[in-house]
C-alpha cells in the first residue's frame, strides 16, 4: 500500500504510476477498484478551524471522528451527518473526511441541510496526471470560475485524489426530540413524512422502518434550542393529526442513538444479501419499494432515500424499470458487483460527458474508480 | 477591458445565418434589424456595449436545440441570456455572436408540495417562482437583489446567492435537475426531483458555469415551507471592529440568523436620505434577521441582543411587527438605488473570511484615500460577501478607469486575505482578467478542460470567465 505523507508525495506517486491505482481514504465504504493500493490516510490534520466563520479546512486523510471531536469542542458539527459504513458492510478501518467528500456521503439531516457536497466550500486535488489543482476556497459564497469542487464531490476518485477540503460547519444542536407513529403502511408513512417536511417546523430527519420489532415505526426528528424543540414538537403533532397519532419522545440520548442507527442503516446490520441504495422522488418511493420485491426495506430522507435488501445477484434495476432517481449497489459479492456495477448506468449523452471528463482529468486511466 | 475582434467570415455571412435561424424558429423568433438588436447590446454592466449579429428568442427546448445546431454548424458563437441583469457582463455580446434569450420560455411546468419541488422553464423570473408557490405556503430560497427581474436561467448560470444564503444556501444548493441543450443541439436531462447525482455531479459543475457549458431550458428547483415568521433587529456600532466582533460572537453562540447585513457610514447616510428608515448615524449598522414562531424569534433575539450589548452599541432596535421590520429592511434594500441617486458607482462582489472584516474595511478605506474615490460598503456579513460601492463620475475623463483599477485592487485584497473575486455576481468579463490573481495556470487549465468536454468548439459565451490570453488557443 502506497501511503504518501504529503500532497507533493501523492502527486509524485500518481505521476510515476504506470498502472491503475486503487485509490482510497480509510477504505471503509465498499468495494475498492483493482490496482495498486494507494491511500490518502497519511495526509492528516486540521489546517484551519474558524468557528466564527463556520469554516473548517482539513486534510483529506483526517479521521471523521477526529473532526467531530474538534468541532464538538466549539459546539459545532458537520451538519450533513456522514454515515459510517462499517457496520453495514462489515468493513474495518478508519473513515476519513476525504472519503466522505469523494463519495458525497450524507446522513438523515441531508433532507433539510443538504448533502456533503452542499457543505463543501473548496478543495485541493491531484488529477490523473499528477497536477495539483485547487478550486473553490474557504468562504461561504464563491462563484469564481467553474465549480470543480462539486464535480469532485461524489466522483469516487475518478477525476482525482482529493488532498484537502474546506467545509462549512454549523452550530451543534442543543437538544432534540422524536415524533413517532406506529403501524403506518409505507405509502401512508411517506405521505406523513412529506407533510411533516412541508411544515415550517424544520424536521431534521424523517425515516420509516416497516420491519421494526414492534411493527412499522415512522420517526421524525426535531432539533434546536430546548424551548423551540418543545414548541415545534407540539405544533407538529397537531399538524400531523390527519396522518395518525404521534407520540413525542424526548430522551435526548435515546433520540441521538436512534438517529445514529438510522444514519448507518442499523436495521440491515447483521443481515445477508445485497444492499441497494435508491435515491428517488419521495412520492414514488412506496411504489418503487413494492416493485422491488425486496426482503427488507428502510426509508430515510422522508422517502427520498430507500434502502433495499435483496438476494445476492438480483438485478434490482431491471425490476424497477424507469423512475425519477437512481440505484447504487452498496453491498454485494465481488462477482455481483462485477456483473451489476455499483453505479446506475447513465443515458448515452450523459455517459459521453462523464467519459469525456474522465479522459480529460485522467488521460492515462490511472485512477481506476 | 478587451473583447476578441469579430470574425470577418461570420460578419460576412450574417444573412445566411439569419435565414437559417429563421427557418427553424420562424421570423418571429429572430431579431436582426440593428435598431432592434441594440436592445441586447449590454446587460446590467452598462459600461460595455456591443450589438450582436442577431438575437434568437426560442419558445421551446426543441427550438433552442435547433438554433444551437445551426450556430454549431455555422461556427457562430452564442451568448445565452436570461433577463440581462448580470452585473458582470455575463450576457455581453460580441459583434459576431448570436444572443440566445430564454425570455419567452417562462412557464411553470409542475408544482409538487409533497415532493417540495417546482419545475419551471428558465426564462421565468426568480421572484415569480416564489410567486407560483406562495399561496401553498412555500418559497424559493435564493433571493438575489435583482429577483424581480432576473431569470432562473441566469441564476443557474451564475450560481446566484442573495441575502439569506447563510441559512438556505445559494442556487446550487437548491437546484435538483435541469434540461440542458449542448452547443451541438444535444438535449440532456440531468438530475430530477430526487436528491444527489448517481454518477459524476454534472449538475454541480453546470451551475455557475456562466452559460459556457450549455443552455439550461428547464429546471427542477427545491421549494421550502415558509417560516412562521421573521423579524430583524438593527444594531448600530461606532467601529467596524465592534460590529465585526458582534457578528462573530453571534455565530459562535450557535444562533444561525437567516441574514446578517452590514452597512458602513456612507451607505447608512445615503440610505437614510433616500428611504427615511430611521437609521442612526454611526460607523457600522447591522441588520440581523431570525425566523420562527413568535416565541422562537423572541428567544433568539434575546440571545442576540445580549451579545450585541456586550459590544457597546450606539443603537439597538428590534422590530416589534411587520411594519417595523419592513422599515428596517427598506433602507438596506434600497441601498443600491440610494447610492445611484447621488453618484455613479461600481459594485464589487468579493468574499472574505468573516474574521478578516475589520482589516479589509480599513484597507479599503486606505485605497479610497489613495485613489481619491469614495466608497460605501454594504454586504452580507454572515457569509463574508462584500459589496463595496466605488463612487465615480462617469462624465469625468479617466474616472471609470481609475474606478476599475481601484476595484481590481480591492478584489486582489479579498483574495490575499483568503477570499475570492466574486461571491455571487459571477466573473463574466468584469473579473475575467483578474482570474489569474486567484488561480494558478493549472487551476484554470482544469476548468477549461470541462468546457472542452461540453463545448469542444468553444462557441458558447467564449470570451468570458477565462482571461483571453489563457483561452486563446481554444477559442475559434
Amino acid at each position: 500500500m502506497i501511503r504518501p505523507g504529503s500532497e507533493a508525495e501523492l502527486a509524485e506517486a500518481i505521476r510515476d504510476a504506470d498502472a491503475p491505482l486503487s485509490l482510497r481514504g480509510g477504505g471503509t465504504r465498499g468495494p475498492l477498484p483493482e490496482g495498486t493500493a494507494i491511500t490518502t490516510s497519511g495526509l492528516t490534520g486540521i489546517v484551519l478551524h474558524d468557528p466564527a466563520a463556520l469554516t473548517l479546512v482539513v486534510r483529506a486523510g483526517t479521521p471523521v471522528d477526529e473532526i467531530d471531536a474538534a468541532l464538538a469542542g466549539a459546539n459545532q458539527c458537520l451538519a450533513f451527518e456522514p454515515m459510517d459504513h462499517r457496520a453495514l458492510l462489515g468493513s474495518t478501518g478508519t473513515p476519513t473526511i476525504g472519503g466522505v467528500v469523494a463519495a458525497n456521503v450524507s446522513g438523515p439531516r441531508r433532507v433539510l441541510v443538504g448533502a456533503a457536497r452542499d457543505h463543501l466550500l473548496g478543495l485541493r486535488f491531484v488529477d490523473g496526471e499528477g497536477s495539483v489543482i485547487k478550486n473553490g476556497g474557504r468562504v461561504m459564497k464563491n462563484v469564481t470560475g467553474y465549480d470543480l469542487a462539486r464535480l469532485l464531490a461524489g466522483s469516487r476518485g475518478a477525476l482525482g485524489a482529493i488532498t484537502e477540503v474546506a467545509l462549512k460547519v454549523l452550530p451543534g444542536t442543543e437538544t432534540c426530540a422524536n415524533l413517532v407513529a406506529h403501524g403506518l403502511d409505507d405509502a401512508a408513512a411517506v405521505r406523513a413524512m412529506s407533510a411533516a417536511l412541508g411544515t415550517p417546523y424544520e424536521v431534521t430527519g424523517a425515516a420509516h422502518d416497516p420491519h421494526a420489532a414492534e411493527g412499522p415505526r415512522t420517526v421524525l426528528r426535531i432539533e434546536g434550542f430546548a424551548p423551540s424543540v418543545a414548541y415545534r414538537s407540539r405544533a407538529l403533532v397537531e399538524a400531523l393529526r390527519p396522518h395518525g397519532t404521534w407520540q413525542i419522545e424526548d430522551d435526548r440520548e435515546a433520540v441521538r442513538a436512534e438517529w445514529r442507527g438510522i444514519r448507518d442503516v442499523a436495521p440491515f446490520h447483521g443481515t445477508t444479501g445485497n444492499v441497494w441504495r435508491v435515491s428517488v422522488r419521495p412520492s414514488e418511493a412506496a411504489d418503487l419499494a413494492a416493485r422491488a420485491g425486496a426482503d427488507q426495506v428502510f426509508y430515510d430522507w422522508g422517502g427520498g432515500l430507500v434502502w433495499l435488501r435483496l438476494p445476492e445477484g438480483c438485478d434490482l434495476r431491471a425490476r424497477l424499470g424507469r423512475y425519477d432517481g437512481h440505484a447504487t449497489l452498496v453491498r454485494a459479492a465481488p462477482e455481483t458487483h462485477a456483473a451489476l456495477h455499483r453505479l446506475q448506468p447513465e443515458p448515452p449523452a450523459l455517459q459521453a460527458l462523464s467519459r469525456g471528463l474522465r479522459e480529460k482529468f485522467d488521460p492515462r486511466g490511472i485512477l481506476a474508480a | 477591458m478587451q473583447m476578441p475582434s469579430p470574425d470577418a467570415r461570420i460578419m460576412a455571412k450574417k444573412a445566411q445565418v439569419v435565414a437559417r435561424l429563421a427557418q427553424v424558429l420562424g421570423d418571429r423568433g429572430v431579431i436582426h434589424d440593428p435598431a432592434e438588436t441594440r436592445a441586447y447590446e449590454c446587460d446590467a454592466l452598462t459600461a460595455y456595449r456591443c450589438p450582436p449579429l442577431c438575437v434568437v428568442l426560442p419558445a421551446t427546448t426543441e427550438e433552442v436545440a435547433a438554433a444551437l445546431k445551426v450556430c454549431h454548424e455555422e461556427n457562430v458563437p452564442v451568448v445565452p441570456r436570461g433577463s440581462g441583469t448580470s452585473l458582470a457582463g455575463g450576457a455581453l455580446p460580441t459583434a459576431d455572436s448570436v444572443i440566445l434569450g430564454v425570455s419567452r420560455m417562462n412557464r411553470v411546468l409542475e408544482t409538487d408540495t409533497a415532493d417540495r419541488i417546482i419545475r419551471v422553464q428558465t426564462g421565468r423570473t426568480n421572484l415569480s417562482v416564489t410567486g407560483a408557490v406562495e399561496e401553498l405556503g412555500f418559497f424559493y430560497a435564493p433571493d438575489p437583489s435583482s429577483q424581480l427581474a432576473c431569470a432562473i436561467a441566469g441564476n443557474i448560470a451564475m450560481n446566484s446567492g442573495g441575502a439569506h444564503c447563510l441559512k438556505y444556501g445559494v442556487t446550487t444548493n437548491n437546484l435538483l435537475g435541469v434540461t440542458m441543450v449542448q452547443m451541438d443541439g444535444t438535449v440532456v436531462e440531468i438530475g430530477g426531483a430526487h436528491m444527489d447525482a448517481g454518477g459524476l455531479d454534472l449538475l454541480g459543475v453546470i451551475c455557475g458555469s456562466e452559460g459556457q457549458l450549455g443552455v439550461v431550458t428547464e429546471a427542477t428547483l427545491r421549494i421550502l415551507p415558509k417560516p412562521e415568521g421573521a423579524l430583524p433587529v438593527m444594531l448600530g456600532y461606532d467601529s467596524a471592529e465592534a460590529a465585526g466582533a458582534c457578528v462573530a460572537d453571534i455565530i459562535e453562540a450557535g444562533v444561525l440568523p437567516v441574514a446578517i447585513e452590514y452597512m458602513d457610514r456612507p451607505c447608512i447616510r445615503a440610505c437614510e436620505a433616500f428611504a427615511k428608515a430611521g437609521y442612526p448615524d454611526c460607523e457600522a449598522l447591522l441588520i440581523v434577521e431570525v425566523e420562527g414562531s413568535a416565541d422562537e424569534i423572541n428567544y433568539q433575539l434575546e440571545t442576540i441582543l445580549k451579545i450585541a450589548r456586550d459590544h457597546d452599541p450606539v443603537e439597538i432596535r428590534a422590530a416589534q411587527d411587520a411594519d417595523e421590520a419592513a422599515r428596517i429592511w427598506l433602507g438596506r434594500k434600497s441601498a443600491f438605488g440610494a447610492m445611484g441617486q447621488i453618484n455613479d458607482y461600481m459594485c464589487l462582489d468579493g468574499t472574505i473570511p468573516v474574521s478578516a472584516l475589520p482589516e479589509v474595511l480599513k484597507r479599503i478605506g486606505e485605497l479610497s484615500d489613495d485613489y481619491g474615490l469614495g466608497v460605501a460598503n454594504v454586504f452580507h456579513a454572515g457569509d463574508g460577501n462584500m459589496h463595496p460601492l466605488i463612487l465615480f463620475d462617469a462624465n469625468k475623463e479617466g474616472d471609470l478607469e481609475k474606478c476599475e483599477a481601484m476595484g481590481a485592487d480591492v478584489l486582489r485584497l479579498c483574495v490575499e486575505v483568503g477570499g475570492c473575486l466574486t461571491g455571487e455576481h459571477g466573473v463574466g468579463v468584469e473579473k475575467r482578467d483578474l482570474m489569474s490573481v486567484q488561480f494558478d495556470p493549472v487551476d484554470l487549465e482544469a476548468q477549461m478542460k470541462v468546457k472542452d468536454v461540453f463545448d469542444p468548439k468553444w462557441l458558447l459565451n467564449p470570451a468570458k470567465v477565462f482571461p483571453l490570453d489563457v483561452s486563446e488557443g481554444r477559442r475559434a
